[in-house]
């Protein structure tokens, strides 16, 4: 019998975050009554069973894992440790210390989803609270209490549509991130439906006329994006109505945050409005964990994906939250439901919703404008062709005639000059995406503008 | 309800956010903005501009605080005490994880990094492929999915892309009467028609019923292993083989693999496709409902279909013959991407936190001792006085978790397994989870986990002993329990009737803005 | 209301019952059904004009934790449909026979009326 206060590996005493002794193992084994931890695993084939130690490397003490990972992370060169304009997707935004010392709550971290509501009242709650703020944002009257992420959201947007339509098109924009194209097209397969792809205009905005072209009686649903993925503030009504002409479904994939200037995209016909939610108090992680959220037009409240909590009263009459409608899940509905997700993001929506109530209803307005005029100002300041001239809100794309010279110049210099296109769009070549947040200052923003333009001098007439 | 007792900061208060909402009132200072103040108007087109703000709250920092706080405490939680839900493997979290999520190389990293200098992350992730790439016993990971059920329609939409390369075009998955609800959602959603087979009088997975209907239609087996019902399928080479046989493949639901880390591996039992719960055995703090990741590992055959971008290992550098890792785009038979970006990073870096903490071995034994656990708790639960009122559904040895029945509670104290939950609530443990498997009536399915020490094993049983006792002599008060928690039993049926998922509903169902607030400041309880 | 199985009406094994009259029929669930169902909280309807088969589902309803299919004891074309149960579902538990109602039809082979149980031959499949 091994020893089991903290076990042998390796000549070694690891915890294994468990507390059976060998006195509590023996007492167990004989309460069960077998002779050996062997008998408890007699079920599996021998030929099945792995009879040797898997070949990882041996177990360490905190602290080793702790070096070992800083020093893993010591090797990325992250957001504080440059200045970046770096966006597509996720943006650099200040996240608010409150919102670590809440989600550091072991209340809020190690639950599990509530099943039991009597004993979940906190994290029901925030779940309606979240509901409200995004059905405020996105003009829509329903809201679910989180999905995974952005491009997922859209494609459940797309398994919705299906449902919904019975139709097997679905028509894209390409103003749509390249991630929830794909993603779209991943699942679609599994949908056994098509996507087709409307173009965009010279100036970096949805081509309506593309778009006409491609809707007909057999599309389920019509995305595009706000602002797009170039940064254009989309004419959100007008691609409605001819998205909306053959009776297809219109969705409308935002970014929350600018959404406290921009017109609600359910004030301007979207029946559906997916996102991804990053920018509400969420860290970069590398990509994740943040939240997606899916807000529907009232008639689709029974066809929503995922977790949706309500009000309700208990015995006494006491307010109270569950989670309803859940006859649209798989742990119910199974092989009929909504959808197959079976939680939610609620730690990374709680963030978002701890967010808004930071930034309030007057502060949410004041970033967006700040955010824009930032914007306009580094558009201006940046001298170079712009590819989307329009309006934009957030980030912009211009054409830089010497882009190698520059990512060179500037990575040297401390600062991620932004997003290349040519890998996604190919159209645009020598494209660089520039995103700006509250955290780029003026003085950045000129910092890039010198790098331009000492590139510019210093390259061929 | 008055104003002024609507802003009494009751103990308990069911105010929300935004009913604590007072006009001017703020959190956020704006940063000081140097760029020249051009007016919205000037910058958006007309029809672009929000006319009205969103209704957001108007609370000031302490406020909000005290609120979320408030809120917290109306939550049962891991870290507070016991957590038996089945099938969700509620283990400890580790503390050191959120230390090293959050260093700055980590969580201030954008995902769209050069990967020149990204190289830690990639590294991670590459290491964290690895490692489960070996406990799975299957070679190739892809990370990205965002949950297991995320995982498993990866899954599917492999076996999809395989056959149909194949020139195959195969219309039929099976999944087990016993399968999670996933299973089946996610056959539909990856465009298959489900075919259920049955379960045999030990538990596992009736033979015969597989053989009748594994034909050339059928693309895939789903399959837990060991089961829902937490036994191991003894016949697992066989259903291999028949799976095998008529060339579908066969798919591990990973939800209860912290039964056989180090043990028994599911590329060794024959599945083609495994997707993992990271929140689940590799120890993620739950969130109260994610986030979690569901990576996934696939054999030989399936490799050439993974999710796009994979992360790989692209060769040495320097004298020091360092590794370099990218992200390979260039996939031509990928079923593309699931998701954005490379998945749940923050997770794999717990996740990858974990299994350094405990190495090979240390697996195994967390795996051994959840089995000790659950076995041992079996055994408390099957004392007499317990056991003729909740005889477990299967009596053999278990693996991580096991399923007791309610009926006999339900018929001869008149409460059901609901009620013995919620008289559960007021002993400050948390229910296993119920009415699951649908196989089993009344079902409670218990998963102690190896955190637990055999004291809280022993509470536990003593408290299901109390609630049977206590039901003998008077059964009403596990039929109207709990008494000591926030609320007591909701109107669920009320709350799906009418229902009202955000602020204002009720008074005004299909506007998007609820009422107004009062803007005299906080009003009561709507 | 307590458990009944009124003798004016017809039964199918599936739990479900119609009011002949002429050509026409009323449908619902029996006493049964509902209370095996729980608190009914939902009732998806089919639409008016729509058909429905002898022995295939052709509505939805929910309780809180469970979804049913609704089998047509007859085939015919959709008249009505109650719509008084988006409002209050509930009339399913408490009027089965009455309030609870689910759609009219009209029928179109009076002769598949035969194949149904009367109120003692359904009492017996209980």
């Amino acid at each position: 019998m091994r020893r089991r206060t903290g076990s042998c590996c390796e000549g070694r005493l690891l915890s294994h975050y468990t507390s059976a002794t060998d006195a509590d193992r023996a007492a167990m084994l004989a309460a069960i009554g077998v002779d050996s931890m062997e008998d408890l695993f007699a079920e599996i084939p021998e030929g099945v069973r792995l009879r040797r130690p898997l070949d990882l490397p041996p177990g360490m003490a905190e602290q080793e894992v702790f070096d070992h990972l800083s020093s893993l992370a010591a090797r990325n060169r992250h957001a504080d440790s440059e200045v970046t304009f770096l966006g597509a997707g996720m943006y650099d935004h200040y996240v608010p210390s409150l919102i670590d010392s809440i989600l550091g709550r072991s209340e809020f971290l190690t639950p599990y989803t509530p099943y039991q509501p009597e004993i979940s009242q906190g994290g029901l709650q925030v779940m309606f609270e979240f509901q409200t703020a995004i059905s405020e944002l996105t003009g829509l009257p329903v809201s679910n209490a989180s999905v995974y992420e952005g491009p997922s959201a859209v494609a459940a947007a797309g398994y919705l549509a299906k449902q919904e339509t019975g139709r097997s098109k679905l028509v894209v924009s390409r103003g749509l991130h390249p991630h929830s194209r794909e993603a779209l097209i991943t699942h679609a397969a599994g949908y056994r439906m098509t996507v087709e792809e409307a173009g965009l205009t010279d100036e970096g905005a949805t081509d309506m006329d593309a778009l006409v072209g491609l809707v007909d009686d057999d599309t389920a649903a019509v995305f595009v994006q706000q602002p797009n993925f170039l940064g254009t503030v989309e004419d959100l009504g007008a691609l409605g109505e001819a998205a909306k002409r053959t009776g297809a479904l219109y969705v409308v994939a935002a970014d929350p945050l600018p959404l406290g200037i921009l017109s609600p995209p359910g004030e301007l016909g979207a029946d559906i409005c997916v996102g991804e939610g990053q920018t509400l108090g969420n860290r970069l992680d590398f990509g994740g964990p943040s939240f997606g959220f899916f807000a529907a037009d009232q008639r689709f409240l029974r066809r929503m994906p995922g977790r949706i909590a309500g009000e309700t009263r208990d015995v006494d009459g006491r307010r109270g939250f569950v989670l309803t409608l859940q006859t649209r899940e798989q742990h119910i509905r199974r092989e009929k439901a909504t959808h197959n997700i079976c939680t939610a993001q609620a730690l990374n929506a709680l963030a978002g919703v701890i967010y808004l109530s930071w930034l309030g209803k007057r502060g949410l307005v004041e970033l967006g404008e700040l955010m824009a005029r930032r914007t306009h100002y580094a558009r201006e300041a940046l001298g170079l062709e712009a590819i989307n001239p329009g309006a934009v809100v957030r980030e912009f794309a211009v054409r830089v005639p010497d882009l190698d010279e520059l990512c060179v110049r500037a990575r040297a210099d401390g600062v991620n000059p932004g997003y290349r296109l040519r890998d996604t769009y190919p159209e645009y070549e020598d494209g660089l995406l520039v995103a700006i947040t509250e955290r780029r200052t003026k003085a950045d923003i000129d910092r890039l503008a010198a790098l331009v333009g000492s590139v510019r001098e210093g390259a061929p007439a | 309800m008055s104003e002024e007792a609507g802003r009494r900061p009751a103990e308990h208060s069911t105010q929300t956010i935004y009913e604590r909402s007072v006009e001017g009132r703020r959190a956020f200072t704006p940063p000081a903005d140097e760029v020249p103040q051009v007016a919205i108007e000037d910058l958006l087109p007309p029809e672009a501009i929000r006319r009205r703000p969103a209704e957001l709250p108007e609370v000031s920092e302490p406020e909000i605080v005290r609120h979320f706080n408030g809120l917290s405490k109306k939550n049962f939680d891991l870290d507070t005490g016991f957590y038996p839900l089945g099938s969700c493997t509620m283990k400890h979290n580790p503390k050191l994880h959120e230390r090293v999520a959050a260093l700055p190389g980590h969580a201030r990293l954008h995902p769209l990094q050069d990967p020149e200098y990204a190289q830690g992350a990639l590294g991670l992730m590459y290491r964290l492929q690895v490692a489960l790439g070996e406990i799975a016993g299957l070679p190739h990971v892809s990370l990205q999915p965002s949950a297991g059920s995320h995982g498993e329609l990866a899954g599917l939409l492999l076996t999809h892309a395989y056959h149909e390369d194949r020139g195959e075009h195969r219309h039929k998955v099976l999944t087990p009467d016993t399968a999670h609800g996933t299973n089946p959602a996610t056959v539909t959603m990856a465009g298959y028609e489900v075919v259920k087979v049955g379960t045999d009088e030990h538990g596992g997975v009736d033979i015969d019923d597989l053989r009748a209907r594994a034909d050339e239609d059928v693309a895939c087996l789903m399959l837990t292993n060991p089961n829902t019902l937490g036994l191991f399928d003894r016949n697992i080479e066989e259903i291999a083989e028949i799976v095998h046989g008529v060339g579908a493949t066969l798919y591990y639901d990973g939800a209860n693999l912290n039964a056989v880390m180090g043990i028994s591996r599911p590329g060794d039992m024959g599945f083609d496709i495994v997707h993992y719960n990271l929140h689940k055995s590799f120890t993620q703090p739950h969130g109260g409902g994610g986030p979690g990741a569901g990576p996934i590992a696939v054999s030989d055959r399936i490799e050439p279909y993974l999710p796009r971008p994979q992360v790989v290992r692209t060769g040495s550098e320097g004298n020091a013959g360092e590794a370099r890792y990218g992200l390979e785009e260039d996939r031509p038979k990928s079923i593309g991407r699931m998701r954005g970006f490379q998945g749940n990073f923050g997770v794999f870096v717990r996740a990858y936190a974990y299994i350094c903490s405990l190495g090979g071995e240390g697996l195994k034994e967390a795996s051994e001792t959840a089995v000790l656990n659950a076995n041992y708790l079996r055994a408390r639960l099957g004392e007499e006085d317990i056991a003729r009122y909740l005889p477990i559904a299967f009596d053999r040895i278990c693996m991580h978790e096991f399923v007791l029945s309610g009926s006999g509670a339900r018929d001869e104290l008149g409460i059901k397994t609901l009620d013995i939950a919620k008289r559960m609530l007021d002993h400050e443990v948390h229910p296993p989870t119920v009415y699951f498997p649908l196989l089993v009536e009344e079902a409670l399915m218990i998963e102690p986990t190896e955190t637990e020490p055999k004291e809280r094993l022993d509470h536990f049983a003593e408290v299901v002993r109390s609630i049977l006792r206590e039901a003998e002599q008077d059964p009403e008060i596990a039929r109207n329990a709990p008494y000591t928690t926030p609320v007591r039993r909701l109107d669920e049926a009320g709350a799906a009737k009418r229902p009202v998922v955000r602020q204002g509903m009720g008074e005004n169902p299909g506007e998007p803005r609820r009422a107004a607030t009062n803007p005299a400041g906080a009003t009561g309880a709507v | 209301m307590t458990e009944s199985y009124p003798e004016d009406l017809k039964y199918h094994a599936e739990h479900d019952w119609a009011r002949i009259d002429g050509e026409e029929a009323t449908f619902g669930v029996t006493w049964y059904a509902q209370d095996a169902l729980g608190e009914v909280v939902f009732y998806d309807p089919p639409e008016v004009g729509s058909t429905v088969t002898r022995d295939k589902a052709y509505a939805e309803v929910e309780s809180v934790k469970a979804v049913s299919d609704v089998f047509a004891p007859l085939s015919g074309e959709i008249m009505a449909v109650n719509e008084s149960l988006a409002q209050s579902p509930e009339s399913i538990n408490s009027d089965p026979y009455g309030d609870g109602w689910l759609v009219r039809v009209k029928l179109t082979d009076t002769s598949e009326v035969e194949s149904l149980l009367d109120a003692a031959a359904y009492r017996e499949l209980l």
